[in-house]
Parts: C-alpha cells; sequence; structure tokens
C-alpha cells in the first residue's frame, strides 16, 4: 500500500517534470524578451557609443543622472517634458469619468438597434492604429478639409486653416483624440458590469416612483463604482507612461513644445541625437517611479475595497 | 384615462431625458464614423473637386482609378503582403501559446507552477525601456528580420491568464477521465482542452490580429529593409511625404514649380486617402462579423485581470 502510493508520488513528480519540459521553451522566450533587456539599464552608467561593447573604460557612474539638473538648459527641458506628461495625464486622469457617464446613459436607450448601432460605431476607433488616426485627423483637418472649407464657406474662418498645425490647446486636443479612439472600448466595461446589476432592485425602486435619474444616481452609479476605482487606479499607476505612439504622429514644429510627454522625449533622446545612456537613465528613473506608483495604487485599493487589483 | 394623464406627468422629466440622449449618442456616432466616410467619398471622387473639399456629402464623378493607381505604388504591394503574414503568423503563435500556457499553468502537476506563472505574468508590469529594448533586438539579430514581428510579442500574459481562467472552469472531470484512459498531457491539450475554448480562443485571435496590423513601432525602430515595411509604415511614410510636400510649397517662390508641386500634391492627397482607405478596410471587413466577442472577453479579463 505504502509503496503504491510513493509510486504515484514519484509518477507525478516525473510528470511534473516533463511538463515543465514542455513549456521550458516559453519560458524562455519570456526572458529572452522581457527579463533580458533589463540588463540594458547598465548603459546608464557607462558612457556608451554604439556600436562599440561596453568597456569598463566608459564607467562614468552616476554621471547622467546628475546631468539631467546639470545646468540651466537641461533642467528648463525637462522640466517642460515633465510638465506635458502631467498635463496630459492629469486631463485624462480629471476626464476619467466620462466613459462610465458614457455607458450609464447609453444604457438608458430603450431602442435596442440604435443602442446596438452606437456601441458598434463608437467602438470602432480603438481598432485603428494611430498611424491611422493621425491620417484621418489630417484628411479632416487640413487645410483643404471639410473643417476648414465648411469654415469658409459659412464665414467662420477668413482663409484656408490646417488646424493640426497649431499650437493652442495642444494637450486638450491630444485629448479628444484619445478619447474619439478609446471612450467607446472602455465603455463596453461599464456595460458589462451594468448588465450584472440586480434588475430586481431598479423594478422595486421603480415601483416606489423613483425616477430615471434617481435610479441612475441611487442604483446604477453606486454598482459600477468599484470598476471605476479600478480603472482610476490603474490609471495612476501608469500615469508617467502616456506611451509615444500617439504623440510621435501628432508632433509638428508648432506644437513640439506641448506635445512632448516622456516617452517620447526618451525615443527622441536616443533616436534622434544619439543620447543612449541619457534616454536610458531617464527611462530607468521612470521605471522606478512607476513601480512606486503602482505599489501605492494597489495598497490604497487594498484599504479602499479590501483587495489590490495587481 | 386619469391613470394615463398621471404616468405621462411623472415621466415628462423621463422623456427629455430620452431626446437630449438620442440627440447625444447621435452626435457621438457622427464622429466616430463620419471620418471614415469622409475619406472613403473622397478616395471615389473627382481628385480636382476632393482637393478643394467640394466633396462632403457624398460622392463626386465617382472612380477607381485611386485605387488602381495605389495598387501600382512600388512597394505597396509588398507591404500590404507582409502585414497580412505577420497578422496570419503573428496571431496563430501568439494564440497556440496562449492557449497552451494558460492550460499548462492550469495543470496542478506541472513543477514550479506557480512561479513560472509568476514569471510569466510579472511581464505586464515592467518594461526595460525603448533603448534596452533596441539593443536587445539588435544582439538577437532581429534588426530586419521578419521575425521580428512575432517572436517577441509571441508570450502575452493577459491572454495566457484569460485562457487559464476559462480552463479552470471546466469541469476536471474531463480531463481526468481521458487520463485515466492513458491520454498524455499533449493529448488533452490538443484533444480535449482545444475544442472547448474555442469562444476565448476566437476573442484572442481578434485582439492580437488588430494588434500585428495595426503595429507599428516594431517597424518604426528595427526594419530598414523596405522589403519588410507594413502598410501601417507605408501610410506613416506617404503622410510624411504629403506633409513635407506642403512645406516645399511654401518655401518655394518660382509659379511655375508651385503649379507642379501643387499637381503632384494634389494627386498625393487623393492618394493618401485611398490607401488609409485599403489599411482601414480589412479592419472594416471583420469588425462587425467578431464584435460580438469583445463583450465575453472583456468579462473574463475584468473578473481576474
Amino acid at each position: 500500500m505504502k509503496n503504491a502510493n510513493s509510486k504515484r508520488v514519484d509518477y507525478r513528480k516525473i510528470r511534473g517534470y516533463k511538463e515543465f519540459l514542455l513549456i521550458l521553451p516559453f519560458i524562455l522566450l519570456v526572458l529572452l524578451f522581457s527579463y533580458y533587456p533589463l540588463y540594458g539599464w547598465v548603459y546608464a552608467f557607462f558612457d556608451y557609443k554604439p556600436p562599440f561593447p561596453l568597456s569598463w573604460d566608459n564607467f562614468v557612474g552616476l554621471k547622467w543622472f546628475k546631468s539631467m539638473v546639470e545646468n540651466e538648459v537641461k533642467i528648463t527641458k525637462l522640466l517642460n517634458v515633465l510638465r506635458n506628461t502631467f498635463a496630459m495625464s492629469g486631463i485624462s486622469l480629471l476626464f476619467s469619468w466620462f466613459p462610465m457617464f458614457f455607458a450609464v446613459f447609453l444604457n438608458e436607450i430603450k431602442c435596442k438597434p440604435f443602442r446596438k448601432f452606437v456601441q458598434t460605431v463608437t467602438t470602432l476607433p480603438n481598432f485603428i492604429s494611430w498611424v491611422l488616426v493621425y491620417a484621418i485627423a489630417f484628411c479632416i483637418f487640413n487645410s483643404a478639409g471639410p473643417v476648414s472649407s465648411l469654415g469658409q464657406k459659412w464665414g467662420i474662418l477668413e482663409g484656408p486653416v490646417n488646424f493640426l498645425q497649431s499650437a493652442d490647446h495642444v494637450w486638450f486636443k491630444m485629448w479628444l483624440w484619445l478619447t474619439w479612439k478609446n471612450a467607446g472600448w472602455a465603455a463596453i466595461m461599464y456595460l458589462a458590469a451594468i448588465s450584472g446589476i440586480d434588475e430586481e432592485m431598479i423594478e422595486a425602486a421603480k415601483v416606489d416612483g423613483a425616477s430615471r435619474m434617481k435610479v441612475i444616481r441611487h442604483i446604477t452609479i453606486p454598482s459600477i463604482l468599484p470598476t471605476y476605482f479600478v480603472l482610476v487606479m490603474l490609471n495612476i499607476a501608469s500615469f508617467l507612461s502616456n506611451g509615444m505612439e500617439q504623440y510621435y504622429m501628432f508632433e509638428n514644429s508648432f506644437n513640439k513644445d506641448y506635445i512632448q510627454v516622456l516617452d517620447l522625449y526618451v525615443y527622441r533622446l536616443a533616436m534622434g541625437s544619439g543620447g543612449y545612456s541619457l534616454s536610458v537613465a531617464i527611462s530607468m528613473l521612470k521605471s522606478g517611479v512607476s513601480v512606486v506608483l503602482l505599489i501605492l495604487a494597489n495598497k490604497f485599493s487594498k484599504l479602499v475595497r479590501g483587495e489590490g487589483f495587481v | 384615462m386619469a391613470k394615463t394623464k398621471h404616468k405621462m406627468k411623472v415621466s415628462f422629466g423621463d422623456r427629455l431625458i430620452s431626446v437630449i440622449t438620442y440627440i447625444i449618442y447621435s452626435i457621438f456616432a457622427f464622429v466616430c464614423l463620419y471620418p471614415f466616410y469622409y475619406i472613403a467619398i473622397n478616395s471615389i471622387s473627382n481628385n480636382d473637386l476632393s482637393q478643394r473639399g467640394k466633396v462632403i456629402l457624398y460622392p463626386l464623378e465617382p472612380h477607381f482609378t485611386n485605387y488602381v493607381q495605389v495598387f501600382q505604388l512600388k512597394g505597396l504591394l509588398n507591404a500590404a503582403k507582409v502585414s497580412v503574414e505577420r497578422t496570419v503568423v503573428g496571431t496563430i503563435v501568439t494564440v497556440m501559446i496562449a492557449a497552451f500556457l494558460g492550460y499548462m499553468f492550469s495543470r496542478e502537476t506541472l513543477w514550479l507552477r506557480k512561479l513560472w506563472f509568476r514569471i510569466v505574468v510579472a511581464t505586464m508590469y515592467f518594461n526595460a525601456g525603448i533603448i534596452p529594448w533596441y539593443i536587445t533586438m539588435s544582439n538577437l539579430g532581429l534588426k530586419n528580420n521578419f521575425w521580428v514581428y512575432i517572436f517577441p510579442v509571441a508570450v502575452q500574459p493577459f491572454y495566457i491568464i484569460l485562457c487559464k481562467t476559462y480552463v479552470e472552469a471546466i469541469p476536471k472531470e474531463l480531463q481526468e477521465a481521458a487520463e485515466i484512459d492513458g491520454a498524455g498531457t499533449l493529448t488533452v491539450f490538443f484533444r480535449i482542452i482545444l475544442p472547448v475554448i474555442k469562444p476565448i480562443l476566437a476573442t484572442i485571435a481578434i485582439f492580437a490580429a488588430v494588434a500585428q496590423w495595426n503595429s507599428f513601432q516594431d517597424t518604426l525602430l528595427l526594419v530598414t529593409d523596405d522589403k519588410l515595411n507594413t502598410l501601417q509604415f507605408t501610410l506613416y511614410r506617404y503622410i510624411q511625404s504629403a506633409s513635407s510636400l506642403k512645406s516645399l510649397i511654401s518655401s518655394s517662390g518660382n509659379a511655375a514649380s508651385i503649379a507642379q508641386t501643387l499637381a503632384t500634391a494634389q494627386n498625393q492627397t487623393s492618394v493618401r486617402m485611398t490607401v488609409t482607405m485599403v489599411v482601414v478596410i480589412p479592419i472594416m471587413l471583420v469588425y462587425p462579423f467578431f464584435q460580438r466577442y469583445f463583450t465575453k472577453g472583456i468579462m473574463i479579463g475584468a473578473v481576474k485581470g
């Protein structure tokens, strides 16, 4: 009996090892593409000039970290980039309720085909790339586009205007494009949460004479607030990471001072002016702050909801 | 009669809300749809009228020469081929790996299961940054290599979590019965798990395919060989060249050269819109068909992610 049992355990163990061999190639892929690049952070401590390999002769210690704040010009540049990053993420955070309300009122539409149509159409932009978004923006808002020509026809504009070449309200416009692309998609999550609300509760409230606004205020919104809360926390955790593609596409010589966020700056620094090591140093600091933000947001979530999201 | 009247009185506020929501959502729908419509009608309208911004509501003097022209553009067909290839190969690889790992991580027999799972999932929360990534890719010989589109994105933790959640919801007896009959780990996967988790694989396939189709940064950073350019990158280059043509017009004073540049620019505008359509159409075609899978995927993701 005892013998048979231990044989069974052995068999399970061997099977476990065999199964490990099956997943090993994929674990190696992960190590290679996600963990191995972390080694590149050492470049922040060297004076790296590609294509020469690293050598201890080029070791510069914390030079690049110090150089970020060594003179007026560099400080101004870094502050400018930080200001843009904070502005973009700040506006997103400030309006993060928008998809939620979008979903709540969409759910109030009783005509099902119309609701389906709106949902389908507003989700579509989420599935196109930023390159395409920019291509579309260019077609609509360049000086020969419909906005410019209709504006002239109706006497609002005096001459052809290329709306993309402007330094006005850049942050807000970028938020508008982001919302155009993402809001419909983000709303799906809330719609899923709304569909999970107990129908009887709503019916009971209606029998008691609650108006639609009252139902929304006292039942719908409180029920989906937890979802909103998690998304806000994730938003905070990625406060410094706006990604670069959107800003890379929309950047031009007019709006340059307002559109460069950290991710784009790091890219330009390395690819444009060859500042590899400095760029690695900055993105390292960024990663550090991001991890701290993630941990704080998760802690806060545990405190409020009793569970984290990581 | 009195009862109906009472009801109407109560619902007046509700009705007002109804009307306002219908108007607002119509505007939202219009804002999301019209740009696509505008580009579509302009790509088939008379190029001259289109350039002067006359085509706004419906196509004028429709023709399809732009589409014929676009497919004669150097490199476009090849770019389309690369885009299709990376989308098909990339999607199959990503989905199969997600299915397999999702299944393996649900197996309690797997040696150090939790550790491997954590190692994979942790990659969702950090990123080495653009330069270390670039250097790694160069070191691995993936610069100007088709597989740079496939391997780095092959293992996607989020999809693996989706699959694992789905597999764990399947009754364990199904697997156990097959194993008693002598089926090995792989047999169980191919014969039992794979057919059952098809719905979630469909969802993942859409996400992966759209991500592949839309991907742009990898080409921008790691590909200098024109043979490996994708449609996205080609479109990007057309937009760039259009912008530089614009600056050319403003800088040159010569009237004749201005006229000439304008003529090219005019064609450029139509070509650009047509290329945009060519890149958008595949997404438009698969989108309504697969739309029903989104919500399902998102709901499973919301529970677990």
